[in-house]
């Protein structure tokens, strides 16, 4: 198993920040609206450098989106923030019929996704939102792992034609993706090369799967684990290339089971390479107040639950 | 102000009279109820009350330039329609002013059609910024345009329609506030305020009461007129026009009839989205005779 060194923590809406504020530097058509939460997405330094490409849209989501939609009517890139149930649940019309259906440049970042927004509870913890932005004909839906990657993908996302939805969190987690790693819109990101499992991991489980990985090679499985950064479009050709070599899946992800990642590759496989797989996502349950940490064990969303589900896997797998 | 001399002095057919304005006009409505008929359904009641805005804007007011079409509008004069229903009147307001053949009218919500029953940016119909038959969203995108606008330094006009049943929507009430906080200036929206929606009239369902009062008790210019009057209407747009670059955005109620123009549709919720049968097309088409009507 391949180590991945790092030398900090930090949180996935920080990059997004980061990101923002550079682009603020180096693409004039780059605006930023936000719903009242400018220091929960980070954008404060945007708005400090870029005050007058940046719009208070105040406690109106539905506004936001529209008014980032006729945005880009006169060439602007707008990227949205706000969390991530108010970037989709509360503005699923406004974003079908504005954004996605009108084919608009509109970027939807939205910060405290899923269960590791903690103690607020399950009124703020969507785990549904990759389901609804999939769902979307040409819609881009992206999770990144880290600081480094979400910063990446801020980044990418700006120079891509047409809607997104770049969602990341709260918590504090490992930095480990390198600071110069290119982020390519629709390519998973090989970490450890194995022939036992495929691990497809999303957002803060892709570091739950690094963990599950040198608990796995304590046992002497040798896991292949794949950063599915990208959950539209698919990497289909490396989720197709790992699984027929390992022969069974396991994805992971911070999402209901139901519209997540593991749906996406479970009709990836039942379509090209019927295989076993097992997910590590939430199952038809909404969340509730705690510790992320807490949370995250409570639901089965850590090393642990992803090493049970490897078990499980390989055992089902054809002899 | 520079919006409003830029806007009569550019206009394309900036000269057209009154009387060429109601030709034009009477066409429309020749074309409204044709394609609601074709089809067997759509919306002619408020495209009908809502002909004398469009065939202004498009005809005297906004300076625009249908061939090429260009989506974001540098240095024109936009328009958005909220209440993307009365997509008759867009279609055929936009094919007579030049955006595509008035044949392809003969589409209107056919199978592979580019005229599809709500306005679509998807088939890529020149003159359609963005889709809207969900009720609510247009308020919003047009205040976008408009701020994408002054970030361009571009000193046009944003025009967007609403009904007044649509009113009923929060969003509206999201843009309604946010528009004049933010100074958003060079936009006029207008409220086809027919007082009809498809239940029956506005006040006994929505409750609208005082609009005017509303929309300034919001930070709004308000202007109110007769929507279906060229006179009074084109009046009203002028002085709108002259609020405008004044650090508030401008709203104008402007009454209307459901139906203007064909006797039997006129005032009455019940044409809202039902289509004319042959009897009824035939009656409608005799009240809207033109000199050289050239129907698609």
């Amino acid at each position: 198993m391949k180590d991945f060194p790092y030398t900090e923590s930090k949180d996935t809406r920080s990059g997004f920040g980061a990101g923002l504020h550079e682009l603020g530097k180096t693409n004039p058509n780059v605006v930023a609206l936000c719903a009242d939460l400018i220091g929960s997405l980070k954008m404060d330094a945007f708005v400090k450098d870029f005050p007058e490409r940046f719009f208070q849209v105040g406690i109106a989501e539905a506004n936001m989106m529209g008014l980032a939609a006729g945005l880009t009517i006169g060439g602007k890139i707008p990227f949205t923030g706000t969390f991530a149930n108010f970037s989709t649940g509360r503005v699923y019309d406004q974003i079908r019929q504005s954004i996605a259906y009108s084919g608009k440049n509109v970027k939807i970042c939205a910060s405290h996704a899923g269960l590791t927004l903690g103690e607020d509870g399950a009124t703020h913890q969507i785990l549904e939102d990759i389901g609804l932005m999939k769902m979307l004909p040409h819609m881009c839906v992206i999770n990144p792992c880290d600081y480094n990657q979400t910063k990446a993908a801020t980044l990418a996302i700006a120079d891509y034609e047409g809607p997104v939805y770049l969602r990341f969190g709260r918590p504090v987690v490992p930095n480990f993706t390198p600071a110069d790693q290119q982020f390519e819109i629709g390519k998973g990101v090989l970490l450890n090369e194995g022939a036992d499992v495929s691990i497809f991991a999303t957002g803060h489980l892709v570091w739950k799967a690094i963990l599950a990985g040198k608990l796995l090679a304590d046992k002497g499985i040798n896991a292949e684990i794949i950063n599915i950064h990208t959950i539209k479009p698919l990497d289909a050709r490396m989720i197709l290339e790992s699984a027929r070599k390992t022969r069974c899946v396991v994805t992971a992800e911070e999402h209901q089971m139901n519209g997540g990642l593991g749906d996406s590759i479970a009709q990836l496989l039942a379509r090209e390479e019927p295989l076993p797989l097992e997910m590590v996502a939430v199952n038809d349950s909404f969340g509730e107040s705690g510790t992320p940490d807490q949370l995250m064990e409570k639901y089965g969303l850590n090393e642990t639950a992803i090493v049970a589900a490897v078990e499980k896997v390989m055992a089902r797998k054809t002899k | 102000m520079a919006q409003s001399t830029a806007s009569e002095t550019h206009a394309p057919e900036a000269t057209k009279s009154v009387a060429e304005l109601q030709q034009i006009a009477t066409q429309v409505r020749r074309d409204i109820v044709r394609m609601v008929h074709a089809v067997n359904s759509g919306h002619p009641g408020g495209s009908l009350g809502c002909t004398e805005l469009l065939v202004s804007l498009y005809f005297k007011v906004m300076q625009h330039t249908p061939e090429p079409f260009d989506m974001n509008g540098i240095g024109q004069d936009l328009f958005f329609l909220s209440n993307g229903h009365i997509s008759p009147v867009f279609y055929s307001v936009l094919a007579r002013s030049g955006y595509f053949p008035v044949s392809e009218l003969a589409t209107f919500r056919k199978l592979n059609s580019r005229l599809q029953g709500h306005p679509a940016t998807h088939e890529h119909l020149p003159g359609i910024r963005i889709a809207s038959g969900s009720l609510g969203q247009g308020l919003s995108v047009a205040t976008g345009a408009a701020q994408a606008k002054k970030l361009n330094g571009d000193q046009s006009t944003v025009f967007v329609l609403m009904g007044d049943g649509e009113l009923e929507e929060g969003q509206i009430w999201e843009a309604a506030l946010y528009a004049p906080h933010h100074k958003v200036d060079n936009l006029m929206a207008f409220v086809d305020r027919n007082g009809q929606q498809i239940d029956g009239p506005t006040d006994k369902i929505g409750g609208l009461g005082d609009l005017r009062a509303k929309f300034e008790a919001f930070g709004w210019r308000v202007l109110e007129t007769d929507g279906n009057q060229f006179e009074t209407l084109l009046a009203t747009i002028k002085e709108g026009q002259g609020l405008l670059g004044q650090g508030v955005p401008v709203m104008v109620l402007m009454d209307t009839q459901m139906g203007f123009g064909v006797d039997f549709m006129m005032g009455s919720h019940k044409w809202h989205g039902v289509a004319p049968n042959d009897e009824q097309l035939a009656t409608a088409l005799k009240q809207l005779e033109v000199e050289k009507a050239s129907d698609y």
